[in-house]
């Protein structure tokens, strides 16, 4: 993977900048040392690292605004960082670069019920704003599988999804509202508390554009009444096709789930082993789908679902019958990914595919793995078609995170064939980023660009993620 | 009369911007034309018409995905939906009675003004269902953004962008969205003569409710509540809600219910009324407010809340500046934002049809404009200079 070459005038600037820095923002905000800015060196994606420049984890927006002005005087590109578990790299810095770190700004400072809105910073985690209004029976929808850990300035700027929002939708859909740090320093807000925007929809084209556009400081994020109850209804097929068929025709059906969960073998066995859900071992594909209300509500959905999964022949058909059954069936999804790395190391995808298409793309994915003589375990959120394919592979031996890499880029390609994209809920970052061209082409990217032109005209923020390098290169000379 | 220029395909259509771009000719965007008066008055020679660009493209009922190309009569798609029992789930308005005019609402036209209607408040805006466009930019570029796919982090949203830019940045040409299975039953608690701060309380106690309210409104006197879903589920529901708001509430259901939200979804009180009409964006509990400080400040209005109270229609006398001045006023102190959708050309030449937009976002819709359409030839004027 390439990154830009530093710009070595800026790292002769160091102790400058530094100096700047520490005056705007006190020496315990600014990070220098170099075995104390190799803690930011990389995000999640562990497999980049590069310890950036300085690190810089402002309180206030006033100092956002200090940071950030100075580093656009002095040309010097800015990473911001919510908590640091993007999967995609989208905060990995390089040599010549200021992590903006949010994770102190992490308040909440208003919470609004009877209009339904709760305003945070943004470096809060996404777990504790819904621990922040839950005692009143309000929940915030967008749950990534990190929520324990990630930001909502992170799920900003990779608009997160998570498991429950084929019935919720994903960040984009309950963010009203954020206050902007922009590439030039100036604090600006857009939406609020209000339903819909004045003007262009900038707020929708904030989401979702991986720290590129501004640094957002504030969000006004939608919370919702809890409902009265959940539960889970856990089906086995003897393969992933019926699997695969079942979800169309549960949607099909007029039922709108709040999640549909699939698990293929590998990572059913995983799981087990490692959670103890009492997942059933001898089925091909697993299907965790959650309906709520009442328990009348419950019933009804769930004969609805039964109904439609008999006619699939299951293998394994059990409604949870106990919070802790619920629980523990969830549990069991949930630690998935931590489970896989029993099996080695491995790379996590996130393409998605049309539901139809499902089927092929499994199929398509298990003969690629094959030709690559690589395993892949897949487990995903079945009913918006965002996969995730888990490959594993030994990254001791030398070769083996390249082939894995390379299988990666291919099952990618793969979505975006039969009608689907690079990436759900990831990002881009670094690591979809020439893949780019797959997708799109140049109108479209050039496009896109045009975007950051306005926003960044420098190019200072994160400038080095979602387009291909070669396609960025002559907007980011400035 | 405007030359009409009606291209048969994306291909045609990008041409034919191209051509008008090189030679600096305005074109005037139109789908079905009943919504051509929202927005300021476009001054343009040339008007470009999508309705050569029809037809489903894609319809997979059991993916809940629709493609239509942006020339598709909005009917022409509620009947296929209907077809396979499902529907568009932000319930757009037609504004044909509101604003007198005649003609078939395409979903392009839909798209570009950003309407939704009462279903918002539950199942999300226009944007929030669109999954993807096409479009032509104002270089005879087509674009994509987005996809067919449910769940889309690829590259920067510009799906959301094109949704309520009237035109301006580019002519959609085709539409990927997310649609819901129709719910098998309706029903709607309606309560009568409740003022609209009562009413709006009660529409919000409704809300903050886990039982799934899709629709929240206080119109002429009556306060409306409505929940769809399974049949067992509403009349569960129904029954919870009744205990919840008390006294003076009754259920009505089937075609009586969608007859209300029906006329809450084209603001059908203010139809055929003289008047101008405003269009007002605020916090739910704030939208009693305004009107409360509106006729403390002495504008004489008509006043119906949709969206639980954050979505507020004003009748004002279209006199002077149509009330633009005080209404403008306690926008800026609630915040939200309010646009003139009904007035004589004259008075929406006049007076500023959308919200002021601070200084720095003026810019950067500036810079946008500039990006997508340097050479200002697509609905110039339309939003704003």
């Amino acid at each position: 993977m390439e990154m830009p070459v530093p710009n070595p005038m800026v790292i002769d600037q160091k102790s400058t900048l530094v100096a700047r820095l520490t005056q705007a923002l006190g020496e315990d905000g600014v990070i220098h040392a170099a075995e104390e800015v190799r803690v930011y060196e990389c995000d999640a994606l562990t497999a980049y690292r590069c310890p950036p420049l300085a690190v810089v984890l402002p309180r206030t927006t006033a100092e956002v605004v200090a940071a950030i002005r100075i580093c656009a005087d002095m040309g010097v590109p800015i990473v911001p960082r919510g908590a640091g578990t993007s999967l995609a790299g989208g905060s990995l810095p390089t040599a010549d670069s200021v992590i903006l770190g949010v994770a102190r700004m992490n308040q909440v400072l208003e919470i609004d019920y009877p209009n339904r809105f709760i305003r945070v910073q943004a470096g809060i985690t996404n777990l504790s704003v819904t621990g922040a209004v839950e005692g009143e029976g309000f929940f915030y929808a967008p749950d990534p599988s990190s929520q324990l850990a990630c930001a909502i300035a992170g799920n900003i700027a990779m608009n997160s999804g998570g498991a429950h929002c084929l019935k919720y939708g994903v960040t984009t859909n309950n963010l009203m509202g954020v206050k902007l740090v922009t590439a030039e320093g100036e604090v600006v807000e857009i939406g609020g508390a209000h339903l819909d925007p004045a003007g262009y929809d900038l707020l929708g084209v904030i989401c979702g554009s991986e720290g590129q556009l501004g640094v957002v400081t504030e969000a006004t994020l939608r919370i919702l009444a809890a409902p009265e109850g959940a539960r889970p209804v856990l089906m086995g097929f003897s393969s992933s096709e019926t699997a695969g068929a079942c979800v169309a025709d549960i949607i099909r059906s007029g039922i709108i789930p709040v999640a549909i969960e699939f698990m293929d073998k590998l990572c059913i066995h995983a799981s087990e082993a490692h959670a103890k859900a009492g997942y059933p071992l001898d089925v091909e594909a697993l299907l965790i789908v959650e309906v709520e209300g009442s328990e009348a509500e419950i019933e009804e959905q769930l004969a609805c679902v039964k109904e439609v999964a008999n006619r699939h022949d299951p293998m394994v058909l059990r409604e949870s019958t106990s919070e802790a059954e619920s629980a523990a069936i969830w549990l069991g999804r949930k630690s998935a990914f931590g489970a896989m790395g029993q099996l080695g190391d491995y790379i996590c995808l996130d393409g998605v595919v049309p539901v139809s298409a499902l089927p092929e793309a499994l199929r398509g994915t298990a003969e690629l793995a094959a030709s690559y003589g690589l395993q892949v375990a897949n487990v995903f959120h079945a009913g918006d078609g965002n996969m995730h394919p888990l490959i594993i592979f030994d990254a001791n031996q030398p070769g083996e995170l390249e082939k894995a890499e390379a299988l990666g880029a291919d099952i990618l390609r793969l979505c975006v064939d039969v009608g689907g994209c690079l990436s759900g809920e990831h990002g881009v970052g670094v690591e979809k980023r020439e893949l780019m061209e797959h997708q799109f082409n140049a109108a479209d990217l050039s496009q896109q660009m045009d975007v950051k032109d306005v926003f960044d005209p420098q190019w200072l923020l994160n400038p080095a993620k979602v387009f291909p390098l070669a396609v960025s290169e002559s907007r980011r000379g400035g | 009369m405007a030359e009409i220029i009606t291209p048969g395909d994306e291909a045609q259509l990008a041409e034919a911007v191209a051509g008008a771009a090189g030679a600096g000719t305005p074109l005037e965007i139109r789908g079905g034309g009943t919504r051509v008066e929202l927005g300021r008055p476009v001054q343009a020679s040339r008007t470009l018409s999508t309705k050569g660009l029809s037809g489903i493209s894609l319809y997979e009922p059991g993916a809940l995905t629709l493609v239509v190309k942006a020339g598709t009569p909005v009917a022409e798609i509620e009947a296929a939906l209907a077809a396979e029992g499902q529907i568009l789930p932000f319930e757009p308005m037609d504004h044909r009675a509101l604003l007198g005019t005649e003609g078939a609402p395409t979903i392009g036209g839909v798209v570009a003004c950003g309407v939704s209607g009462p279903r918002r408040i539950q199942a999300g805006a226009c944007r929030d269902a669109m999954l993807g466009v096409r479009f032509v930019n104002g270089r005879g570029e087509a674009v994509k953004s987005g996809g067919r796919v449910m769940k889309n982090v690829t590259g920067y949203d510009l799906t959301k962008l094109m949704c309520g830019s009237y035109g301006t940045l580019g002519v959609l040409t085709e539409i990927a969205f997310k649609v819901l299975p129709k719910p098998e039953a309706e029903a709607t608690l309606v309560c009568s003569g409740l003022g609209p701060a009562a009413g709006v309380a009660a529409l919000n106690t409704a809300l903050a409710s886990p039982f799934g309210i899709t629709g929240a409104a206080h119109l002429d006197a009556r306060s409306l509540v409505r929940i769809e879903g399974l049949a067992g589920s509403v009349a569960y529901r129904t029954g919870q809600l009744l205990g919840l708001l008390g006294a003076g509430w009754e259920a009505v259901s089937g075609a009586e219910s969608t007859a209300l939200w029906r006329e809450v979804r084209d603001v059908a009180p203010f139809a055929g009324r003289d008047g101008a009409v405003w269009r007002v964006s605020v916090k739910p509990a704030d939208g009693p407010v305004l009107s409360e400080n509106l006729s403390t400040a002495g504008l004489d209005h008509a006043a119906l809340y949709d969206w639980g109270g954050g979505l507020v229609w004003l009748l004002t006398a279209e006199t002077g500046d149509a009330g633009a001045g005080p209404i403008r006023r306690e926008i800026a102190a609630l915040g939200g934002h309010a646009t003139l959708v009904r007035a004589s050309a004259a008075t929406r030449a006049a007076v500023e049809v959308f919200e002021f937009e601070p200084e720095t976002l003026a810019r950067i819709a500036a810079g946008l404009r500039a990006k997508f359409d340097p050479a200002g030839i697509l609905n110039p004027g339309r939003m704003r200079g």
